[in-house]
């Protein structure tokens, strides 16, 4: 199932290194957050094989790593879609209709939240107060945040994302 | 009443996010000031200004920086909390996105006077393109000598580090985003020791939040004593105020603390009022963890006095009429909000963000969400209310981290103001359940 080899590239390594030397001497596990992103980022999810490659790299034990990738809810332990849509449900986006969005992602994609779409493109959860209740309804998009969401916004995100997977295959 | 602006006076100029143009505007100047300053003195002037930690709890900085000890021989860190993550809280964003290098001047005078020569921002881990912004800022400071070693020939070196989080609430309390910096699950010590003690890597460490070391800054400008001649008693200096929920304006606001809470929510420099001309029902001002309040007690407290912006005003009369101040995450809700259902979804998120550490939180707050979502959906029973009452009860002041009691303030706050909603929902399950 998972064809890509579990290596950060040299340049990748060069990264590490240097979030390691961010920390006194002795105290590269301290490294593990950032070095777990630059993981995900890389491979996309967090598999075993992976946080026994970044345990091997911070000279920890595994189980320090399993810990830590379990406790965090930005770290996915499954594979996600090439998008994943994070939709924020707290309290000040309720108020300006998120559980709306939601179900009309959910509809549109014909998924639930916490499932993927059968064409692996699009995953959809739901999350909370992400620092945007000004700018509600909101969702987080890999990097960034959409704010403002309407109805008419999502179908023009889906279809960019649509547009962009192809173009990219 | 005019508004004072000390943070975000700048925040809109164009260009504000490079150097050369944050420095065109005064840039950098409480960095050349403070160096030439004994630490101490730094230190001294903090403390004239009054300035209380932005993070919510409203400790004095210049009484914590004045508490770090400084065993020799050892290390000592500054570390900025800038992993905002309290429901309505988005205003340290704000101040990253739009003017970051007032952070990291704040940082450096900061860590100056702390004798810090390793800072590390701790940032949450969703924020995920501003650590780019910060990192540009940090670069740009270094390459003009305001970083790094040996910083404008003061002898001082300094380092800032910006480290993401990865989704937890708990992470912004100051203990447990020390155990995430070490690369650790969140789990909150108990204090004390308070880091200033024994912190990061058990080296003596003070946690700031964004905006409170971003206050420095007009601080060492001013001087301490002309920054607290702002504000009233011991609500001195600007505070920023994010907005949200039913208002017309929405947003990221910097008040002094003489402006009526009637004022900041129907001025058009501020809130605008509430949208769709719709009555004002509720509040919580200072983020999710305070008590909510109904409209006659919010814009007056129980004296009959109008109420205040400020940390003094808005918890007068305690919970019984008051509230917080907090972390200024301001939301509004109009006539048509059902307040079960927004202490349901409140009640989910602490749940949810529970570290489990304590059986009162992990346990408690579990059972409050099941019993609001039941009360929400018209399926509760009167004696739920009172079982709501009494699991709330025995959660606060029961736990190792405040997370508990954050949880259950929100609950009492809303049971205490408003039993009778809560009743309706049990005599009028049908209509609930719409
Ligand atoms: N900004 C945000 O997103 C959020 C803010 N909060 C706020 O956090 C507050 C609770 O924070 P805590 O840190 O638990 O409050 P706290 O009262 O324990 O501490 C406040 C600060 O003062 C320091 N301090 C207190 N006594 C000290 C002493 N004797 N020596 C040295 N330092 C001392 C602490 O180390 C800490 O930095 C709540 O009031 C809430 O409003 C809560 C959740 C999120
Ligand atoms: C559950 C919990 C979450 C917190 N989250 C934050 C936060 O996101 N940002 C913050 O500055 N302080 C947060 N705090 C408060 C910090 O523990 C600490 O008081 C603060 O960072 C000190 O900075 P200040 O003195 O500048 O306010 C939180 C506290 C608790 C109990
Ligand atoms: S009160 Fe809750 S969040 Fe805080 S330490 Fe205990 S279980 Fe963890
Ligand atoms: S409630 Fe959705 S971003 Fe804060």
């Amino acid at each position: 199932m998972n064809e890509t080899m579990i290596e950060f590239s040299q340049e990748q390594l060069e990264k590490v290194s240097q979030i390691i030397a961010r920390y006194p001497e002795g105290r590269q596990k301290s490294a593990l957050l950032p070095v777990l992103h630059l993981a995900q980022e890389a491979f996309g999810w967090l598999s075993t094989e992976t946080m026994d490659y970044v345990a091997s790299l911070l000279k920890i034990e595994p189980i320090e790593v399993y810990e830590v990738a379990t406790f965090y809810t930005m770290y996915n332990l499954k594979p996600v879609g090439k998008y994943v849509f994070e939709v924020c449900q707290t309290g000040p986006c309720m108020i300006q209709g998120s559980d709306d969005i939601i179900a009309y992602i959910g509809e549109k994609l014909n998924i639930k939240p916490g499932e993927t779409t059968e064409d692996g493109l699009f995953t959809l959860k739901t999350a909370e107060c992400l620092g945007a209740c000004g700018y509600a309804p909101m969702m987080q998009m890999g990097k960034y945040y959409k704010e403002h969401l309407t109805k008419e916004k999502v179908d023009a995100i889906i279809a960019e994302c649509r547009n962009n997977a192809s173009a990219s295959n | 009443m005019s508004s004072i602006k000390l943070l975000l006076e700048n925040a809109h100029i164009e260009g504000i996010r490079y150097f050369d143009t944050y420095r065109k505007n005064g840039g950098y100047r409480s960095v050349e000031k403070a160096l030439k300053m004994a630490p101490e003195d730094v230190v001294e002037e903090v403390k004239k200004s009054g300035l209380r930690g932005r993070g919510g709890a409203g400790f004095p900085t210049g009484m914590k920086w004045s508490f770090i000890a400084k065993p020799e021989g050892v290390p000592r860190h500054l570390v900025c909390n800038a992993d905002e993550s309290e429901p309505g809280t988005f205003k340290d964003r704000y101040l990253m996105e739009f003017i970051p290098h007032l952070l990291i001047e704040g940082l450096i005078v900061s860590s100056y006077a702390l004798g810090s020569n390793t800072t590390y921002i701790y940032i949450r881990g969703e924020y995920a393109w501003i650590p780019d912004i910060l990192e540009q800022a940090i670069a740009e400071a270094k390459a003009n000598g305001f970083l790094g070693k040996n910083i404008l020939n003061s002898g001082f070196d300094c380092e800032i580090y910006v480290q993401r989080g990865a989704g937890a609430y708990i992470c912004g309390e100051e203990t447990a985003l020390i155990e995430s910096l070490e690369g650790k699950r969140g789990n909150p010590r108990i204090k004390p020791p308070f880091p200033a003690v024994k912190g990061a890597w058990d080296r003596p460490t003070v946690v700031n939040n964004v905006e409170t070391l971003a206050a420095v800054v007009p601080i060492m400008n001013m001087g301490g004593e002309e920054y607290a001649k702002i504000g009233v008693g011991r609500s001195t200096g600007t505070k920023l105020i994010s907005a949200c929920g039913n208002i017309n304006k929405p947003g990221v606001y910097e008040i002094d603390m003489t402006i009526s809470v009637e004022e900041f929510i129907y001025s058009d420099e501020w809130c605008g009022g509430i949208k769709n001309g719709k009555r004002l029902k509720a509040c919580i001002p200072g983020g999710s963890s305070v008590p909510i309040l109904p409209a006659n007690l919010l814009l007056k407290t129980a004296k009959g006095e109008q109420r205040m912006m400020n940390y003094e005003s808005l918890s007068d009369g305690g919970f019984a009429t008051g509230t917080m101040m907090g972390s200024g995450g301001f939301i509004v809700f109009d006539e048509d909000q059902c307040v079960v259902k927004h202490t349901y979804t409140l009640a989910r998120f602490y749940r949810h963000e529970s570290c489990g550490q304590c059986s009162p939180c992990r346990e408690g707050t579990g059972w409050m969400e099941k019993l609001l979502l039941r009360l929400d959906q018209g399926h509760g029973k009167m004696s739920d209310i009172d079982l709501l009452w009494d699991i709330q009860s025995k959660i606060e002041g029961n736990t190792i981290c405040p997370l508990g009691d954050a949880a259950a303030w929100p609950v009492a706050a809303a049971i205490r103001h408003f039993r009778d909603e809560f009743e309706w929902h049990v005599t009028h399950p049908e209509e609930a359940q719409q």
